[in-house]
């Protein structure tokens, strides 16, 4: 009777804890499968597109580079200022020369140049940025150039890498296992602002919702650098009579850049094309 | 006058008294009531001169093993430098596209000896190269090894806390402590023939199903794998020897050796644990090994990875907290099943001694834990943001509930029992306070930060964090809750000790005073480091503010441990009534190592999932139908079909354990009985 008793009691308990572990969101971590992408109709954007793909997934860069404080915030910084910062300190110590060259070095040789405050503790002139080729990440040549043209597309500066060639027939990893094709980036302002959920809480489009302020009204208000502000670091400034910490503050990592330009022009607009 | 319930000293130490105590220096004909034996030592009656024995021998025994480790690897390979190692690495990863017996790389970069060691890489198995048994062979792997692990856990733990009670028995002359360890050593030795034949299942089934992988970690260990077997050998001698001479052994200079069988257990047993660690850690973080894992260095190198000592003080630290609930769990088992008071008074006696132990070693294991987690930081920030910050960030939620669930049932116990002693009445009204903190900071600490939520979901919440609760859900919320409930976990085991305890040093008042400052300011930095730093700074002062925490938690601990120590010194022991606890409490009792075991297995999905799609990280890929990170769901399923097997496999030690005390009357006296 005691057995059954104690073996009853550890049953429930240990049930208990699996309802728990199945009552939270199911994720499962996929390896990286290899998949060809079709070189003879790749495309500069493509090819931006791909190193996007990489840029949220098999690269891992997001862990670090986002607005946390890890690691600089790519997201948001133009990288051709970026560059020139970079080249002008008397702290860089690689051979660098352009964007392309440079975002390359940063990711070969994290350490020829470290952006101040973001060294290793305890020795600031040592990137903690592991080298993008090696492992774990060990992005192939062709993928950083994918990367690198993704970067210089953000920004809106030119593509400067060249496409790999078809000979090469390269092998792109996915994270998300999927097909290999670019990442669909919304066409229109509308497609985008459905895209990332804003109408749920704001009063645009069709939607009346009340949750954050009414962006056809106060949109024409503000200026483009303030709504972009607003975006991608909600808390910056709180409308009267709304709350903070209520707008995820993670758009700059969701957003193309493309896309989150045009919702600002979208919204400064007043909600009109 | 005393209550009618109450019984004089001596009848309480005849109430404990079993039939399996013996011997003429039983303290219980001394009329020592039960307490904490740390309460009366004194030092300097220690006996020095066997100790120091001890020592030097275990210092033999620590040198010599690793010492033959590094002697039996053949041809010890030089320490390549890692700046020598680029041309080594260049030359064999070249040839890596081949991987089937590489020839010695002989370039002209490989300098001395380094050039002529033959660098064979890791293999490289496609899936068709994985055996196929019909079911998931992770599966089968995780079920084993698990169990394996438990076992493995709980019988390499459970000589530590009995050699240390063994000789608080010798120092005391009680010989109640003697008969504990002899039975918690009982079950452990019972265990041990389980943990051979999982250890042996588990061998047979990863060669069966990773047979490239082993291949690889044979090559990668080599002999050390021998010398594991060998320790094997020499532990399950000296396990035996311990516990079938324990009464051969028992008295003067004779004792002294039997402690020193137990010391042997206990370094042997050490010694294999740290020895299978480095499997683990080597597959996490490798070392020893070049970039396409050829071997470039000795076996030092390779058992001596960047998480292997962290790993060790982590797993050191937990099992005796876990070998504490098991025992605990049996305690509690015989205590229900008891039939006369006065083994309800052992088994009552021997739970309170088990929770002792699990809730105290349990108590610094989150620190432990943290260094774990910084060492993999410092091996690989992805590796830590994939168990942090990624995926696997959700399971932490059942951790929460886990450790949560852990501390109620460690302090329900505590609470429990504190109405055995009649001075507990004094602490009786702090327990609602300590209560309402726990269950509290309980709450904080199970509250996510972000919930995958629909468009219509978000709307309803007003955001994708709650306006309100979307503040608990961040880390510093979580360190503040966490380190509440340690501390006031400790302060509920502080009043447990005092309950039966009157301070007779005159500066009774002014520690007293001193044990209250101690905890207000602990618990003021806490809050304040947590609040201030971890909303209202950069993200590097957050971190850096759990270091603060941790060094105020740990504080009161140590710092209570010891003001206790003196301030109790000579106190008027009040008399306790062992056997008197409720059955209800002895449930606590089984809920420890119910959680403890989940809490195992969810930390070996974390600790092996960090490697993501790699048997030997960044080194040797994992190409099987497994190589997923499975969701958290599935894993939970897992954990509690090897956490339900693994209660049915121990409540069967139990049953063996207490087959050897039952005794079948012959047939003729039994039919006499039966004809009187």
């Amino acid at each position: 009777m005691i057995l059954l008793r104690v073996l009853g009691f550890s049953l429930l308990l240990t049930l208990f804890f699996t309802l728990v572990a199945n009552l939270l969101p199911q994720v499962e971590g996929d390896a990286p499968k290899a998949t060809k992408v079709d070189l003879s109709s790749l495309t500069p954007e493509k090819y931006a597109a791909i190193g996007d793909t990489i840029f949220h997934g098999k690269g891992t860069c997001t862990l670090c580079h986002n607005e946390r404080g890890r690691a600089p915030n790519i997201a948001v910084l133009n990288l051709a200022d970026e560059t020139k910062k970079a080249l002008a300190d008397a702290n860089y110590q690689g051979n660098a020369t352009d964007i392309e060259s440079y975002i390359h070095e940063s990711m070969l040789k994290p350490s020829a140049y470290v952006v101040p405050g973001f060294g290793k503790k305890g020795a600031p002139n040592v990137s903690p940025m592991p080298t993008i080729s090696k492992p774990p990440i060990a992005l192939s040549a062709i993928e950083i150039n994918a990367v690198i043209a993704y970067l210089q597309a953000k920004d809106g500066n030119d593509i400067t890498v060249p496409l790999p060639s078809a000979d090469a027939a390269p092998a792109v990893a996915d994270n998300s296992g999927g097909s290999g094709d670019a990442p669909a980036i919304a066409a229109t302002a509308e497609e985008a602002l459905n895209k990332y959920g804003c109408t749920a809480c704001h009063t645009i489009l069709d939607s009346e919702a009340d949750t954050g302020p009414n962006l056809k009204k106060v949109g024409p208000t503000l200026s483009e650098e303030f709504i972009r502000k607003s975006i991608i670091y909600p808390n910056a400034d709180i409308t009267k009579g709304y709350e903070a910490d209520i707008m995820p503050d993670d758009f700059a990592e969701q957003m193309n850049v493309k896309e989150l330009e045009m919702i600002v022009k979208f919204i400064r607009a007043g909600g009109k094309k | 006058m005393m209550k009618s319930r109450e019984l004089p000293a001596g009848e309480i130490n005849k109430m404990i008294r079993v039939s399996s105590i013996s011997g003429p220096s039983s303290s219980t004909a001394k009329g020592r009531d039960i307490r904490f034996a740390g309460s009366r030592f004194g030092w300097h009656k220690l006996p020095w001169k066997k100790l120091s024995l001890h020592v030097g021998l275990v210092a033999i025994l620590m040198l010599a093993i690793p010492l033959f480790v590094a002697i039996s690897e053949p041809g010890s390979t030089p320490v390549l430098a890692s700046s020598d190692w680029s041309g080594v690495t260049q030359a064999v990863a070249a040839e890596a596209v081949t991987p089937a017996a590489t020839p010695a790389a002989t370039t002209d970069t490989a300098a001395g000896d380094a050039a002529s060691k033959e660098l064979i890489p890791a293999p490289q198995p496609e899936a068709k190269d994985y055996p196929n048994i019909g079911v998931s062979s992770r599966s089968v792997v995780w079920i084993v090894a698990q169990l394996h692990l438990y076992f493995g856990a709980f019988v390499l733990a459970v000589p530590i806390f009995v050699l240390l009670i063994e000789w608080i028995g010798v120092k005391t002359g009680d010989s109640r402590y003697e008969a504990m360890a002899h039975e918690f050593m009982k079950i452990s030795a019972t265990a041990y023939a389980i943990t051979s034949l999982l250890g042996g299942t588990l061998a047979f089934a990863l060669f069966l199903l990773y047979p490239d992988f082993m291949g690889y970690m044979m090559r990668v260990f080599g002999s050390q794998t021998l010398v594991y077997a060998a320790l094997f050998f020499s532990e399950s001698i000296v396990v035996y020897l311990y516990y079938y001479s324990w009464d051969a052994l028992r008295y003067g200079n004779a004792k002294w050796a039997h402690l020193t069988l137990g010391l042997l257990v206990n370094v042997v047993g050490l010694t294999l644990m740290v020895m299978s660690n480095a499997w683990a850690t080597f597959m996490m973080a490798p070392s020893g090994v070049n970039e396409v894992g050829a071997v470039t260095g000795n076996i030092w190198q390779i058992l001596k990875g960047p998480l292997w000592n962290a790993l060790n003080l982590h797993r050191f630290i937990a099992n005796i907290a876990f070998g504490g609930a098991v025992v605990g769990a049996y305690a509690a088992y015989r205590f229900l099943s008891s039939k006369t008071p006065e083994e309800k008074a052992h088994y009552d006696w021997m739970g309170y001694t088990a929770n002792f132990i699990a809730i105290l070693s349990f108590l610094p294991l989150p620190f432990a834990g943290y260094y774990l987690m910084a060492e993999v930081y410092a091996y690989s920030q992805t590796m830590g943001i994939t168990a942090m910050g990624g995926i696997l960030a959700w399971l932490f939620i059942v951790q929460a509930v886990l450790i949560g669930a852990i501390l109620l049932a460690g302090n329900y116990y505590l609470w429990s029992g504190m109405s055995r002693t009649e001075g507990s009445e004094r602490y009786q009204g702090y327990i609602k306070y300590i209560a309402f903190v726990l269950v509290t900071s309980f709450l904080v600490w199970i509250t996510p930060h972000t919930l995958i939520l629909s468009p219509a979901e978000i709307r309803l919440l007003g955001g994708a964090n709650h306006h309100i609760l979307g503040v608990f859900g961040i880390m510093p919320a979580k360190n503040i809750a966490v380190n509440l409930m340690l501390i006031f976990t400790f302060l509920s085991f502080q009043l447990f000790r005092r309950a039966d305890k009157v301070a007779v040093v005159s500066w009774e008042r002014a520690g007293n005073a001193l044990m209250v400052t101690i905890y207000a300011v602990a618990v003021f930095n806490v809050v304040f480091a947590g609040v201030y730093y971890g909303y209202f700074t950069n993200t590097l002062y957050k971190v850096g503010s759990s270091v603060m925490q941790v060094a105020s938690t740990l504080t009161v601990i140590i710092s209570g441990i010891i003001l206790d120590t003196y301030l109790y010194k000579g106190a008027r022991i009040l008399p306790s009534h062992w056997g008197k606890v409720t059955n209800r409490s002895q449930y606590a009792l089984f809920a420890l190592p119910v959680a403890f075991t989940w809490l195992m297995a969810l930390m070996g999905y974390v600790r092996s999932s960090v490697r993501t799609h790699w048997h030997v990280n960044n080194i040797m890929r994992d190409n099987s139908p497994d190589n997923f990170i499975p969701a958290i769901g599935y894993a939970g399923n897992m954990m509690t079909i090897v956490t339900i097997l693994f209660i049915a496999m121990v409540l069967f030690v139990f049953w063996v354990s207490t087959l050897s005390e039952k005794k079948q009357l012959p047939p003729e006296s039994s039919g006499q009985e039966v004809g009187q």
